[in-house]
């Protein structure tokens, strides 16, 4: 493999780690808040449909984002109502969510453009355009890092680069805001939270609509920037891939970086070589796409370090009266 | 004392529920700009307004009890397995095994073989999320959801590489020799001069589905063992206390779950496909879940629920055929189910139960 090819591969890892990143982040917040999600699919799913439904008839990527980040909410917005108005449980709740958008996408999508559930392809201006950095063009012929300046760093859509600044921005919410310990207190142990006078319900409220605006971006992406418009089931559970990346990162924003990273590489280069070919062994394509489930079942068993969830994850916080 | 009387927890929330799931439903249909009435009328026409629908309605009612009753039984054990779709996979692997390579010479003897073969690739398949929930402590939600994939991947593997017959494109397996095909009930019904359900691919399956619900609700309520699971079920500290092992009753009870979810696979890759197909199982080992929460994990119930699902499966499917409704339409349904019969259960009980307060209360005084 010559240093061009693996320019390629890295580059496609970026772009394929962007929407797992943005929903792995989106889970974090949730589930640091005391509230499981595995509605993040749906989540994605229903964004996708939705931005790329209004980015198709408005014309703009930006209305599309808009709009995908509405669907997405709204889908957050159920989940905070059975999971912390009404007690209910938040893993049924996520499993209905993910059913949900799976059918209501089509429904709409046959019902509004009658193409069995796809949207229309969107051209030029409804998609989001590849932003071409700074000296890309002039550096390229610089060895060794011009290459990765004009080819791996730059020339990605927009959403890429809010998606890595999300990272530190996250961090940074989490461990050195006032809001961020609350967050983090609240999924660890509500009713100390609580006695201090802090709303649980709006905190973990608050948590949920972050993580169905991060989900919301995670569609956009996929249906306006990655690819050119909706196909049914485009999320092709990316969603738990995410959630797969969340407990692989151990709950925490730079590691979600590098776990995403692994597992976009992972699809990467399985895309590239459908059967690798490693000295004597093969290795199947079926094998790269479920590395990624097959390592976090590895770290869920603790063999290789210990991820431990949030300790009142998935317990709705009822007040002693 | 309890809020509410049995009748109104057991009976009237899950209806309330389903009332609000459909209801929904409606509106739904009537935002898409078709007739909720008409969508109505073309699903009981399709799926209950001849033999031939019953007769598919009682196939998918058959796979969903399979996967209903493995949700319900690791229910009981407050487990959630939502690894169903997998096990239900691997059941069919196991069953195309068996089939391909054992001789067998008649489907009496083919039937238990397939179904051991199934209950051991669904159990084996359940394993290793139930012991790394008793021994490690991983969520068994998570490790199971991840199964699912991983059995997807490795089905893929098995057929494109292994059984796929040479010189075929698609990836199935080889047809199952003729010896081990299962009687379907339009030819049980015809042997006694009955005209019943011509074409449709309900088989003997179907009662094997209702004796697994009989021993399911043995299991349960009248055995040890049964007893055990709910203990731990309740409550953890309290089962330990008791001198139950944890370990060992997560482990056991996953394995019957697991089981369960495999043995749907007689009734998709030996009774209907009669051979191994990728993504045989279609997602009822999704809708399991919906079926085990309508039914309150309660076999009757998970009977009465499968058959609901089977229902508006083949309903679904009519409603495809005639209108221009998508047959995705009972994905939203089966999500509004789960929603409000698992999720939102709470918003139908408290009020219920403060009307029952409210009334006992008017009746004391």
């Amino acid at each position: 493999m010559d240093f061009a090819t693996a320019i390629q591969i890295l580059d496609s890892a970026v772009r394929l780690m962007t929407p797992l990143l943005l929903a792995c982040l989106a889970g974090l917040y949730s589930e640091r808040s005391g509230v499981f999600d595995i509605g993040l699919e749906g989540k994605m799913l229903m964004a996708a449909f939705t931005s790329a439904a209004v980015a198709f008839v408005t014309g703009s990527p930006w209305l599309g984002l808009l709009a995908g980040i509405a669907g997405s909410m709204a889908l957050s917005l159920i989940h905070g109502l059975a999971s912390i108005t009404f007690m209910g449980n938040q893993l049924i709740s996520g499993v209905a969510i993910n059913f949900l958008a799976s059918g209501m996408t089509v429904l709409l999508g046959q019902k509004i453009f009658g193409l069995g559930g796809r949207t229309p392809s969107l051209t030029g201006g409804g998609r989001f355009g590849e932003i071409t950095l700074p000296f890309a063009d002039s550096l390229r012929n610089v060895p060794f890092i011009g290459p990765i300046y004009a080819d791996l760093i730059s020339g990605h859509t927009i959403l890429v680069y809010v998606a890595f600044l999300c990272v530190p921005l996250t961090w940074w919410v989490l461990f050195r805001t006032r809001f961020g310990l609350r967050l983090r207190a609240v999924g660890e142990n509500p009713a100390s939270v609580d006695t201090a006078g802090v709303s649980v319900t709006r905190l973990r409220f608050a948590a949920i609509a972050i993580c169905g605006i991060l989900c919301g971006l995670a569609g956009a992406y996929l249906a306006t920037g990655l690819s050119a418009g909706f196909v049914k089931e485009m999320t092709a559970g990316r969603g738990f891939i995410a959630l797969a990346a969340l407990i692989f990162a151990k709950w925490r924003p730079w590691n979600a970086l590098f776990a995403t990273f692994l597992f976009g590489l992972l699809e990467a280069i399985a895309n590239r070589y459908p059967n690798l070919e490693i000295g004597p062994i093969t290795i199947p394509s079926m094998f790269m796409n479920a590395l990624p489930y097959i390592l976090t079942v590895i770290i869920l068993a603790g063999f290789v370090g210990r991820a431990i969830p949030p300790r009142a994850g998935g317990e709705p916080y009822v007040k002693e009266r | 004392m309890d809020k509410m009387p049995k009748w109104a927890d057991v009976i009237l929330t899950p209806l309330i529920s389903l009332f609000l799931a459909m209801a929904i439903s409606a509106l739904v249909i009537l935002a898409i700009g078709e007739s909720p009435w008409l969508a109505l009328n073309t699903m009981v026409e399709g799926a209950l307004g001849s033999s031939y629908g019953w007769g598919f309605t009682l196939y998918y009612t058959t796979n969903f009890v399979f996967t209903g009753l493995a949700v319900a039984v690791a229910y009981h054990a407050s487990l959630f397995n939502i690894g169903g779709e997998g096990q239900a996979a691997m059941g069919g692997l196991g069953v195309a095994l068996v089939l391909l390579y054992l001789p067998l010479p008649h489907w009496s003897i083919a039937l238990p073989v397939a179904m051991i073969g199934a209950a051991l690739f669904g159990a084996a398949w359940a394993l290793i999320p139930a012991w790394l929930q008793a021994k490690r402590g991983s969520h068994i939600v998570i490790t199971t959801i991840m199964f699912n994939f991983i059995a997807a991947a490795t089905l893929n593997y098995v057929l494109v590489n292994i059984l796929r017959p040479p010189g075929s494109m698609d990836p199935s397996s080889a047809r199952f020799p003729e010896a081990t095909h299962l009687p379907a009930l339009t030819d049980m019904a015809a042997a006694i001069g009955i005209d019943w359900g011509r074409n449709t691919p309900v088989n003997i399956s179907f009662f094997v589905a209702i004796a697994a619900c009989l021993l399911v609700w043995l299991l349960i309520w009248r055995s040890r063992l049964g007893y055990e699971i709910r203990a731990l079920g309740r409550s953890e500290p309290a089962a330990i206390y008791a001198g139950i092992k944890p370990v060992r009753i997560i482990l056991v009870t996953m394995l019957i779950s697991g089981g369960l979810a495999g043995m749907m696979a007689i009734n998709n890759v030996m009774g209907e496909a009669e051979r191994l197909l990728l993504n045989a199982v279609e997602g009822a080992g999704f809708i399991g879940i919906a079926v085990a929460l309508m039914g309150r994990n309660h076999p009757v119930g998970v009977f009465l629920a499968a058959l609901l699902f089977g229902f508006l499966y083949q309903g679904g499917g009519e409603l495809a055929l005639w209108t221009s409704i998508p047959r995705e339409l009972i994905i939203v349904i089966q999500a509004l189910v789960i929603l409000f019969t698992g999720a939102l259960d709470n918003m139908v009980r408290m009020p219920l139960e403060r009307l029952f307060l409210s009334l006992r209360q008017r009746g004391d005084s």
